[in-house]
């Protein structure tokens, strides 16, 4: 196990500099930069803020800078500034010298910012409302997968799969909305705008208090978001439960005269839950990168909007940053996955 | 008959299918002995293994339905039982054994855990005792060092182990009927001989009384006292072991005995065989389900589906025909 992850590892490696050099080609090939403007910028302009950036240099050169300022940590006695240029995501002192490590370089269209910064203060929030859309999908989807499944073809059945289809078919876009005017405008139960956690957060990303003035928030846009997966939960969930009830080593627990909820919850479960895990991973990374509609709608300061303005303002190092980003937890996610794969079934084993 | 354990009276058992009802057993009576061995043999979808899983509760419903009949043990229907009163009854008092020890044993749960399930639910064990017996359970079925096997999983285990484990599972409870079904069509033959022998043994030690369903009329023979044989979700003939060997009534069973190879007989025989199918029966037939592959069939076999008659004592034929002078009896 210890050498098939330390393989996987340098897979991912491999897959994430393929990632980031096809994320750097491609935004490069896009016409325009980061400094097109409607009403044009001086030539002499465009001409020095290129140089500033170094985007008048190859593009091959370009990249290697960044990988280098990315990959290479610095060891340096020099403390940390403010300068934009100089943004590390990890800073340590060990006595008079400073280990630093992953700059991911500043935004050019936030003049005050950098990619590290939206790491530090977006990316914590998105986290929090990933995480638990993802625990309500599981808590919705599971459950009801699992009661459609028990009783086929019955009004459960029918009304589980009916809510499953609706959570499915109706987007973030329209269910936010109504959230709002429902739960925050006309019965006032939650604030319709806004997030409640603020730093300084728990290993980088957990609310310091959870309390009614973190849920308040955080509830709307949860449901909101993860009822869509927790349609698809469900449907997976059905459909493996159904696949495996008619397996013959149940037919062996029946025979052995075990309670149903016995057969159920320790012969059936743990067999079916194999494709459930398979879209937990991705949808996982997914949700906790950020997820643009929902907190547009919401209102809430996460990650989700710099995936889509980043792109539309040829913000190189925030495109690079946040793909780069969602590419880590993506494959990350789906070796925990493949590593779930072995506990939950005994043949399977990686060496 | 008071002195039967098991008395099944017109069972029916029928499946909802997309293309209508197909009606897999047609009111089959049969009664067991306690302490005999009851052989039932047929070709696959004969409803043999439909039969038993009716008796004990274990159709699939839906598609399945038991639709008719009585199946008594110690005066009690089972049929008739509630879901909770009949998962006393299996496991604990009439235990079974199916065709395919691959996939008959959950893969992700160790086989020690599988094994003390029924003794901690039925003879209400701690972990520990379980365990424990769980161990000599093994050791009676011939798996060595059972002690340390018991936290493997099945995958771990062949074919002819993982069947001595589902039979020692099944007998864990000391059940008075042990069904089994087709146990041994999965295994290559040595192994096959193994667990026949094995079954023998633990017949003969614990006095058990044996259901034993198969297609393998050479396996019955060495086994069972008696013999059903089923055709088309009927029985068709029923007679003592030796009889039904020595004189086989019905044409289905002389047809199956032809396309046995034997050893005893002197000269070179051509095996014969049975031409067509078994019949997937969508409408209970006015006539013998077997006439379309019968070769004695008579005009009355057409007409009229011929009921389970003894034709000797203890031997019971479901024919129109006498099929040792080709005439109609």
């Amino acid at each position: 196990m210890g050498r098939y992850i330390v393989r996987r590892l340098f897979y991912m490696m491999v897959v994430i500099l393929v990632v980031s050099i096809i994320t750097f080609g491609l935004m490069h090939a896009i016409p325009g930069g980061p400094f097109s403007r409607e009403k044009a910028l001086p030539e002499e302009t465009i001409k020095i803020l290129n140089e500033r950036y170094h985007l008048d240099e190859p593009l091959w050169k370009q990249y290697v800078s960044y990988a280098y300022a990315v990959l290479i940590p610095h060891i340096t006695t020099i403390p940390p500034s403010t300068s934009l240029q100089d943004d590390f995501l990890v800073n340590a002192q060990i006595g008079s010298v400073w280990f630093r490590w992953m700059n991911f370089g500043p935004s050019f269209k936030s003049r005050s910012r950098t990619v590290n910064d939206i790491f530090r203060d977006n990316l914590p929030i998105s986290a929090q409302l990933g995480t638990m859309a993802l625990i309500i999908a599981i808590a919705i989807g599971l459950p009801l997968g699992v009661l459609a499944a028990l009783k086929q073809n019955t009004l459960w059945d029918y009304f589980g799969m009916g809510i499953s289809i609706l959570g499915v078919s109706v987007p973030v876009i329209v269910l936010g909305p109504i959230f709002v005017w429902v739960f925050g405008v006309a019965l006032k139960w939650f604030p319709p705008t806004g997030w409640g956690a603020k730093p300084p957060y728990l290993f980088g990303f957990l609310p310091s208090k959870l309390g009614w003035d973190f849920f308040k928030y955080a509830i709307m846009p949860s449901v909101a978001l993860g009822l869509g997966s927790s349609a698809v939960i469900a449907r997976l969930t059905r459909a493996s439960l159904l696949q495996t009830i008619r397996e013959d080593y149940i037919r062996t627990a029946r025979a052995k005269g075990l309670q149903e909820r016995v057969i159920i919850m320790r012969h059936a479960l743990k067999n079916s839950m194999i494709p459930v895990v398979t879209i937990l991973g991705p949808l996982f990374a997914a949700l906790v990168t950020g997820t643009f509609v929902t907190e547009l709608m919401f209102g809430i300061p996460g990650m989700g909007k710099y995936f889509v303005t980043s792109i539309t303002n040829r913000d190189y190092p925030v495109i690079m940053g946040t793909i780069l980003l969602y590419a880590v937890f993506l494959v990350v996610a789906n070796l925990i996955v493949d590593i779930t794969y072995a506990f939950l079934d005994p043949r399977i084993r990686y060496d | 008959m008071p002195d039967l354990l098991l008395d099944v009276k017109g069972l029916e058992t029928q499946f909802k299918t997309p293309d209508g009802i197909v009606h897999a057993v047609n009111g089959v009576s049969f009664g067991l002995k306690e302490g005999e061995t009851l052989g039932v043999v047929g070709e696959s979808g004969c409803g043999k293994s439909v039969t038993m899983l009716s008796v004990l509760g274990l159709i699939p419903s839906p598609p399945g339905k038991v639709v008719a009949g009585e199946a008594f043990y110690f005066g009690q229907d089972l049929l008739k039982m509630s879901k909770e009163e009949i998962r006393h009854v299996r496991g604990a008092q009439i235990a079974m054994v199916f065709q395919d020890p691959m996939t008959s044993l959950n893969p992700v749960l160790t086989v020690g855990l599988q094994l003390v399930e029924p003794l901690m639910l039925h003879l209400g064990m701690t972990r520990k005792q379980a365990d424990a017996r769980a161990v000599e359970l093994l050791e009676m079925v011939g798996i060595p060092k059972a002690k340390d096997r018991l936290g493997d999983y099945p995958h771990q285990f062949s074919g002819g182990m993982r069947q001595r484990v589902m039979i020692s599972m099944s007998l864990s409870c000391t059940p008075q009927i042990f069904i089994a079904d087709e146990p041994t069509t999965a295994l290559d033959v040595t192994i096959q001989a193994q667990i026949i022998d094995l079954v023998r043994r633990l017949r003969d030690e614990l006095g058990m009384t044996i259901i034993w369903i198969t297609h393998d009329l050479g396996v019955v023979a060495n086994l069972a006292q008696r013999v059903m044989v089923m055709y088309g979700g009927y029985i068709i003939e029923e007679a003592p072991v030796k009889e039904l060997y020595f004189n086989p009534s019905h044409p289905y069973t002389l047809g199956l005995l032809g396309s046995l190879p034997r050893l005893d007989e002197k000269g070179r025989h051509r095996l014969t065989s049975i031409d067509g199918v078994p019949p997937v029966l969508y409408e209970k037939p006015i006539h013998c389900p077997f006439s379309p592959r019968c070769k004695f069939a008579v005009e009355h076999c057409w007409k009229e589906n011929p009921p389970l008659d003894d034709v000797t004592q203890g031997h019971r034929v479901a024919c129109w025909v006498d099929t040792k002078t080709g005439r109609e009896r």
